[in-house]
């Protein structure tokens, strides 16, 4: 179980969040929408403990948040973040050497079926490739909680659409939960169980999708737009 | 392919929907074996845990029973069957009907109408 407690964020004088209180439990996809700049990856980095909090307590599964969290927390980046001159298969290696609980063959099942070359040079794939080839270091690992910051943007919809595929085929909801950010909501909906939505460091409100629909009639989009107009 | 799903309904009863139409369009015969959890949400790109929500709304309704390790499957049970055929049939009346209501129609102009048209159908063929 993740837990935040009063957490709060300054950069220099900017406040990032606000003084936010949020439990999340095992075994679900959670969304954390908001606008640009609303606090989402703020979030996130504090989980996987690469920022302290200015303020308050964030604990996972009891323990608090440092850099030696990342044993149970798997974090993907909005930015690339390899060596650009390594292969494909250099760049898995990397990750299998760094993480204990890098599961090798879970990794080639993914790449066989993201379509990737082993041997091509991360700075020779496409984009898309690029993404891909995140989602398949991040997910081959067999961590509880997995989070991601926007896995979906900037890519084409071939690639959101074997990116979501891949998210549902090699996560174990069993025994991980996933946290992501996005703003493309219509495709991430029907994967998601829960939404949090955050506007200017504060969470507005915390949802399950299913709810949404059956008890305000509402896409995610259209309960979004309603929220933060209010 | 993933089809898309309507915004405003539950993404479980929607896929419960898919499913009962299968069935009674024969795609998936009694006694078959539905596709696991995960296989059905990566089929149609949902959560698992919607998937499972679907399966244990079909079962509840006995449309579909769990066999221990070894799946999901549709009842062989034919009363069950020709009920949900009848449902559906009167849920797809109800909506004709109101619709045609809201536009004015009698019911004579509504059986009339169904019954012309159904004819010259017919004839077509």
């Amino acid at each position: 179980m993740i837990q935040l407690e009063g957490v709060t964020k300054r950069y220099l004088t900017k406040k990032a969040l606000d003084g936010i209180s949020l439990q999340i439990e095992p075994g679900h996809i959670v969304g954390l929408i908001g606008s640009n700049g609303s606090g989402k990856s703020t979030t996130l980095k504090l989980i996987a403990g690469l920022l302290r909090p200015t303020r308050g307590t964030v604990l996972v599964d009891g323990e608090i948040a440092n850099r030696r969290i990342c044993r149970k927390v798997a974090y993907l980046s909005e930015l690339d973040t390899y060596y650009s001159f390594f292969t494909v298969k250099q760049t898995v290696d990397l990750y299998e050497q760094t993480f204990i609980d890098f599961n090798r063959k879970k990794a080639e099942e993914m790449l066989d079926f993201m379509k990737l070359d082993r041997s091509q040079k991360v700075k020779h794939l496409s984009k898309g490739n690029r993404g891909r080839l995140k989602i398949v270091v991040t997910l081959a690992r067999e961590v509880p909680f997995i989070l991601m910051d926007e896995p979906l943007s900037g890519l084409d919809p071939m690639v959101r659409s074997s990116i979501i595929k891949g998210l549902i085929s090699f996560i174990d909801l069993e025994k991980q939960t996933v946290i992501l950010t996005t703003h493309e909501l219509q495709e991430i909906e029907p994967l998601l169980d829960t939404v949090i939505l955050i506007k200017n460091g504060v969470i507005l409100e915390r949802e399950s999708v299913e709810d949404i629909r059956c008890n305000e009639n509402l896409s995610l989009v259209d309960w979004m737009v309603e929220k933060y107009e209010q | 392919m993933a089809q898309s799903f309507n915004p405003s309904v539950p993404i479980y009863l929607q896929l419960c929907e898919r499913i009962k139409n299968k069935i009674i369009r024969g795609e998936i015969g009694m006694g078959e074996r539905l596709p696991s959890v995960r296989d059905m949400a990566i089929d149609s790109s949902v959560n698992p845990n919607t998937v499972q929500r679907t399966y244990r709304e079909l079962e509840d309704s006995g449309i579909v029973a769990k066999k221990r390790g070894q799946g999901t499957f549709v009842t062989e049970d034919p009363r069950i069957l020709e009920k949900m055929r009848e449902e559906l049939k009167i849920s797809h009346i109800r909506l004709f009907v109101s619709e045609m209501r809201e536009m004015g129609y009698s019911s004579t102009e509504m059986l009339a109408g169904l019954k012309d048209y159904l004819d010259t159908k017919e004839e077509d063929q």
